[in-house]
């Protein structure tokens, strides 16, 4: 088997979970990747302090698609103040596949975007 | 791959000594020219032998050694010129590309550009010839229009002509050849219906110089830009042509040392041409190198250079049609495109599909190109792009075709979903 395209990175970048849009929402964010031009983009309800429920839109590889998804379903129900401590490790670790220096960014976008909503840091995750 | 000029057993591909790697256990397939290209050993050694025998300053020094330095770069831009059909006066040295068109949006923009006026543009051009052309008509309160590229991948004279129509057109920058759809430009064509409109001419040459015979004399653009590292020279040199005149007429775009006549405490007079437009040390040793890299090419003889790129790119574009999901843009026939393809394939990301091939050794690239504007035009965020050099073969496309194929079962995909 393929060490990076696992059957469930590929299971969830042909099927993502929580894709599509959110109406009404209370936050949102849209991101670029400007190594390769793809977008992401999130909107967020709030309840309680909390992401209620979310919803990823745009396009990209099978690395972001699949972070993308597989991220959403722990995003769901954490608490705000908890979504800007999330790191970049989190994030890998949470993927569970080794992840290239060039694939990084692509790993990342999703909660790059998910954090900018929620904190205003638009800043890459470290 | 080209065999020798000499005729001899050893293929062109001996000379390049980055094919003796190999890449997890894969013999290095290099399919990223259009990126940049690989280099020769004759233009390493040419670049290590004046770092280690004749490096001085240029224009400065009376020593026996700095003549040798300034000889050696004097030698570079005549090289470098009469590989193009250009004269050595009004050949610059510069950065890139990049520089080269900011050059000209800079010092001849900001002086022929005004309220009122067009620069128009297409939509195949690559970032660096669009970028400096938005900031130069924000600046000026000039009008950015663009030509369209139909679904062929290619721009209409007949488009060309009634936007030259319009009379405000000051400045026309266009691609020899587009780096994501391959397409050749017919050049003389359209600098003929520039220059009798009364505007200015720009052509980016980056992809078509290392690839086909590029005589300045007969395309007539006011300016022909184009970079060392793709035409088997080293990185950070490039190349402006200009037409004497108008460079006469130009103020400098950097200013500093060399550029200069003569200083006072509050003004300067110009140096003559081209040094008014190399401010600071050039870029000696990379433009020794350039010219090794010329020379090269010269004895490979850029017919033969043509013709080459011509079969692998009709053997590419046959082979790329096997592979289910797979969609070519640009022009169909090799006879009207550079050594390059860009693609997608239904199912997979241009990113996954380029590491999926790196698995088999095979380098080819994926993103944007930093042409974004066309990606939008072309309905597509990204593409995957092989593209060819001197050095490359059937095997090669071979290889990349394998490697598309595994990548298709990685994927799981259904071969008949085509």
């Amino acid at each position: 088997m393929d060490d990076l395209y696992r059957d469930y990175i590929l299971e969830h970048y042909k099927r993502p979970r929580n894709f599509g849009e959110l109406d009404p929402h209370d936050l949102e964010a849209l991101e670029h990747n400007p190594l390769c031009g793809d977008e992401l983009g999130v909107h967020i309800r709030v309840k309680d302090g909390q992401i209620e429920d979310l919803r990823f839109h745009g396009h990209g590889c099978a690395i972001s698609q699949a972070s993308a998804s597989i991220a959403s379903e722990e995003l769901k129900g954490m608490k705000l103040a908890d979504v800007g401590e999330l790191d970049a490790d989190w994030m890998i670790e949470l993927l569970g596949i080794p992840v290239s220096a060039t694939r990084r960014k692509c790993a990342l976008l999703n909660l790059k975007v998910v954090r900018g909503a929620v904190t205003g840091d638009h800043a890459w995750p470290a | 791959m080209m065999e020798t000029p000499s005729g001899g057993r050893a293929g062109v591909r001996d000379a390049f000594p980055i094919f003796a790697r190999s890449f997890g256990g894969h013999p290095l397939i290099y399919l990223d020219s259009g990126a940049t290209s690989q280099k020769p050993q004759v233009v390493i050694d040419a670049l290590a032998d004046h770092l280690a025998s004749h490096n001085a300053n240029v224009h400065r020094g009376v020593y026996a050694l700095a003549q040798e330095a300034d000889a050696a770069y004097a030698q570079a831009r005549e090289r470098v010129a009469a590989f193009v059909g250009a004269q050595a006066r009004s050949t610059i040295f510069t950065k890139n590309v990049t520089e080269a068109i900011n050059l000209v949006a800079y010092s001849w923009g900001r002086a022929n550009v005004g309220p009122g006026d067009a620069v128009l543009i297409t939509q195949m051009e690559h970032h660096a010839n669009i970028v400096p052309w938005q900031v130069l008509c924000r600046e000026r309160g000039a009008e950015l229009r663009y030509l369209q590229v139909d679904e062929r991948g290619e721009i209409s004279l007949a488009d060309l002509q009634s936007e030259l129509a319009r009379g405000d057109v000051r400045m026309v920058a266009f691609a020899h050849v587009s780096n994501v759809l391959g397409t050749i430009n017919p050049v003389a064509e359209m600098t003929a219906r520039i220059r009798a409109a009364g505007a200015v001419s720009l052509v980016d040459g980056a992809q078509a110089v290392p690839q086909m015979p590029v005589d300045l004399e007969s395309l007539d653009a006011d300016f022909y830009a184009w970079t060392g590292h793709k035409a088997l020279g080293p990185t950070g040199v490039g190349v402006l042509h200009g037409r004497a005149e108008i460079l006469e007429r130009m103020e400098p775009f950097l200013t500093g040392g060399d550029m200069i006549a003569a200083v006072d405490f509050q003004s300067a007079t110009w140096n003559e041409l081209p040094y008014k437009f190399e401010a600071g040390t050039p870029p000696i040793a990379e433009a020794v190198g350039l010219g090794a890299a010329v020379k090269y090419l010269s004895a490979l003889g850029m017919e033969r250079v043509r013709e080459h790129e011509r079969t692998i790119t009709a053997y590419m574009l046959e082979r790329l049609a096997e592979v289910p999901g797979l969609r070519v843009v640009g022009p169909p026939e090799a006879e009207r495109r550079g050594a390059l393809a860009s693609f997608t394939i239904e199912g997979m990301h241009p990113h996954d599909i380029a590491e999926l091939a790196d698995r088999a050794g095979v380098c080819i690239r994926a993103g944007h190109h930093c042409a974004q504007p066309l990606m939008r035009c072309l309905g597509v965020s990204a593409t995957a792009r092989a593209s060819a050099g001197v050095y490359n073969d059937a095997s090669d496309i071979d290889a990349l075709i394998d490697a598309l194929l595994a990548g298709r079962q990685i994927f799981q995909l259904d071969d008949s979903a085509s």
